[in-house]
């Protein structure tokens, strides 16, 4: 006789087919967050972990799907939606939302949700602590010190101070008034660029980036990914930024023309980088290994255990509020 | 209108006996307004060098490379002012100030925020794990093993400030704003900070995740941060000193650090600089850096001016800019 485990798994839980429905749109290695706590409240549909071929699955379960949850970057598209056509709601697991098509997603009247504010504060953390490594030249000078430089060629090359400096924020949502609040605390002037002007911030903004750029220290890329936002970073903006210009990017890579910013970092046209993100993950320009005024990060700056946690609320709290008729916790707005 | 350039010999004369970081940066500029003695740049061993050379000299400027000993002093009869390039004393002997009537000046306020930036962005790096990412990429790991171990959180960490000075108070506004929460333990308790005090830095650590060290080292704090106090802070503990590496018990750490028994560290002194224990050098929870992250462009010209300051106003009778002890 099948333990209650192995119920739940095969869904032979009578009870379980009374749950509300939800459709895992999962590609791998990505994990549904909490499934644990998923399993006691709803229906998880799993085409990907169903032993009935793809069609099959979907001849069952799709014309009556109303909620999709899109792990990780797995894309949501035109042909992902024609699947289900009682689809009303697709939840995001990630800050970012640039893999589902939001567009189309308004036009079929779908609600979309994303990981909200979850990840906000430990993107905007490690910000500036990418920012500060390459003023600082952390990364460079632990280099140093564990090749045994130290006693052998003594000093090393000097810093730049944090304060005093304007940093020029591209994107000024809850991860960019987040980074805004820190670094004031360092005593920076902040400057922004954003889809529109916020009346109730206090820092000059600049219609356009390469403005922005002009009178900057350094930017920090914290928008959206969009067709109006990629390679929003290009050498217009480089050259505005200047010689000892540094560029923070927790956003997305294509946001940033990647060519060109090798391009500028290998010729020393800009002081530094530290990237968080590239435009083809896992891969990074190996030309940058060699620079010792980049930081290289491999797209953590989401990462810690209590920012997950906080993901699983979100995902959990949307789900609750769709199948209850009350309003969604994070839905990402369609312009 | 370009200032007249005084021919050296007119100029007056200060006694140094290694050149700290920020004389080499802008010697130039120094020596258009001070002469200066250049004791390692003597065949001479120092006691023969200051006896014959330098009797005369009313000033010394050093830094922690060059401790002032009362053996030195004791050569130099006419010396009334030591400047020294750092913040910390710890390396000038200053009870023999005291009896032979010599004013000390120090970098007073120069590099507090720099220090204080240093500390928060080690933290950062320890707790995110920023540096050792950075490696991992860099060895094409990204590619090949995978998804890098996670950090974490620096909000909602508790965070023991050990020393609340100018240093301590700045780290503890930056803090702040990452929503860290901050108590401290100081000599004494101060009135006006709101933050919980603790008496000692034992009961500190017991109530904290993350030690930051901005305290003086003397006496009192030499190995103060011992066997007992890292293991109240625990497994899952952090520090970071930006202080002096003697306020830590070295070898302690290390071998906790080597047992798994503090989460990580990160280091910009160290007791025994340029030394660093080579166990450090195979762990990813442990950032190094060699005593530089205070120095940036900014503070090495403030602290120029400071010197300056204090060595012209010494010359022209006129009160220090930043006198530590008044002779």
């Amino acid at each position: 006789m099948a333990s209650s485990q192995e119920k739940e798994t095969m869904g032979e839980d009578l009870d379980r087919t009374k749950l509300p429905q939800i459709l895992i749109h999962r590609y791998p290695p990505f994990t549904v967050p909490c499934k644990h706590r998923l399993l006691r409240k709803f229906q998880l549909l799993e085409p990907d972990d169903s032993i009935l071929p793809t069609h099959s699955f979907l001849a069952e379960y799709a014309q009556s799907v109303r909620v999709i949850l899109c792990v990780g970057p797995s894309p949501v598209d035109s042909r992902t939606l024609d699947c289900f056509p009682s689809l009303q709601c697709v939840v995001g697991t990630s800050a970012g939302v640039d893999h589902i098509d939001l567009a189309e997603c308004s036009r079929r009247g779908i609600s979309v949700t994303s990981a909200g504010d979850a990840f906000s504060d430990d993107v905007a953390d490690y910000a500036v602590g990418l920012l500060f490594d390459v003023l600082r030249r952390i990364s460079a000078s632990n280099r140093y010190v564990r090749a045994g430089l130290w006693p052998l060629k003594g000093d090393f090359p000097l810093g730049s101070k944090i304060g005093g400096k304007t940093i020029g924020i591209v994107g000024m949502g809850s991860i960019g008034i987040r980074v805004a609040k820190r670094l004031e605390a360092f005593d920076c002037h902040i400057a922004y660029n954003s889809r529109k002007k916020k009346p109730c911030f206090p820092f000059p903004y600049y219609e356009n980036v390469p403005d922005l750029a002009a009178e900057s220290d350094a930017l920090i890329i914290c928008c959206a990914l969009t067709d109006k936002t990629r390679h929003i970073i290009n050498r217009d903006v480089m050259k505005a930024l200047g010689k000892e210009g540094v560029i923070i990017n927790v956003g997305r890579g294509a946001l940033v023309n990647e060519k060109d910013l090798v391009k500028f970092l290998v010729e020393g046209q800009i002081g530094g980088a530290g990237l968080d993100v590239f435009e083809n993950e896992p891969n990074v320009p190996k030309e940058l290994f060699g620079l010792d005024n980049v930081v290289l990060s491999p797209h953590r700056a989401v990462a810690t255990p209590e920012s997950l946690q906080a993901l699983e609320e979100v995902v959990i709290g949307n789900l609750d509020a769709f199948f209850s008729n009350k309003p969604l916790i994070s839905q990402v707005p369609h312009e | 209108m370009a200032q007249r350039q005084l021919p050296p010999e007119t100029l007056p004369q200060v006694l140094v006996l290694r050149p700290p970081s920020v004389f080499k940066a802008v010697e130039e500029e120094f020596s258009k307004k001070f002469q200066f003695l250049k004791a390692w740049e003597s065949p001479l061993p120092i006691h023969l060098f200051l006896s014959s050379h330098a009797r005369h000299v009313t000033a010394l400027l050093c830094s922690g490379i060059s401790p002032v000993t009362a053996d030195i002093l004791q050569q130099l009869p006419s010396v009334r002012l030591i400047v020294t390039t750092s913040a910390g004393l710890n390396h000038i002997d200053l009870l023999e100030c005291r009896v032979r009537g010599i004013s000390v000046a120090n970098a007073g306020d120069v590099f507090s925020e720099d220090v204080a930036d240093t500390a928060v962005g080690l933290f950062i790096d320890v707790l995110r794990k920023i540096t050792s990412a950075d490696r991992y990429v860099r060895g094409g790991s990204w590619a090949v093993n995978g998804d890098y171990p996670l950090g974490s959180k620096l909000g909602g960490k508790r965070v023991g400030i050990v020393g609340y000075g100018n240093i301590g108070s700045k780290v503890a506004k930056r803090l702040e704003a990452f929503g860290c929460i901050i108590s401290y333990n100081s000599r004494k308790k101060k009135p006006s900070v709101s933050y919980p005090y603790y008496q000692n830095v034992c009961e500190l650590a017991a109530n904290n995740d993350c030690l930051i060290v901005c305290c003086a080292l003397t006496d009192q704090t030499h190995h103060m941060i011992n066997k007992q106090v890292m293991r109240a802070l625990g497994k899952e503990g952090v520090i970071v000193n930006i202080a002096r590496g003697a306020i830590i018990d070295e070898q302690e750490m290390v071998r906790l650090l080597v047992e798994g028994q503090l989460k990580g560290v990160g280091l910009d002194v160290f007791e025994n600089e340029p030394n660093v224990p080579k166990e450090l050098f195979g762990l990813d929870n442990v950032v190094l850096s060699p005593h530089r992250a205070v120095f940036t462009e900014e503070s090495f010209r403030d602290l120029f001016d400071l010197v300056v300051g204090n060595l012209e106003a010494f010359f022209a009778n006129k009160p220090l800019l930043t006198p530590v002890m008044d002779g």
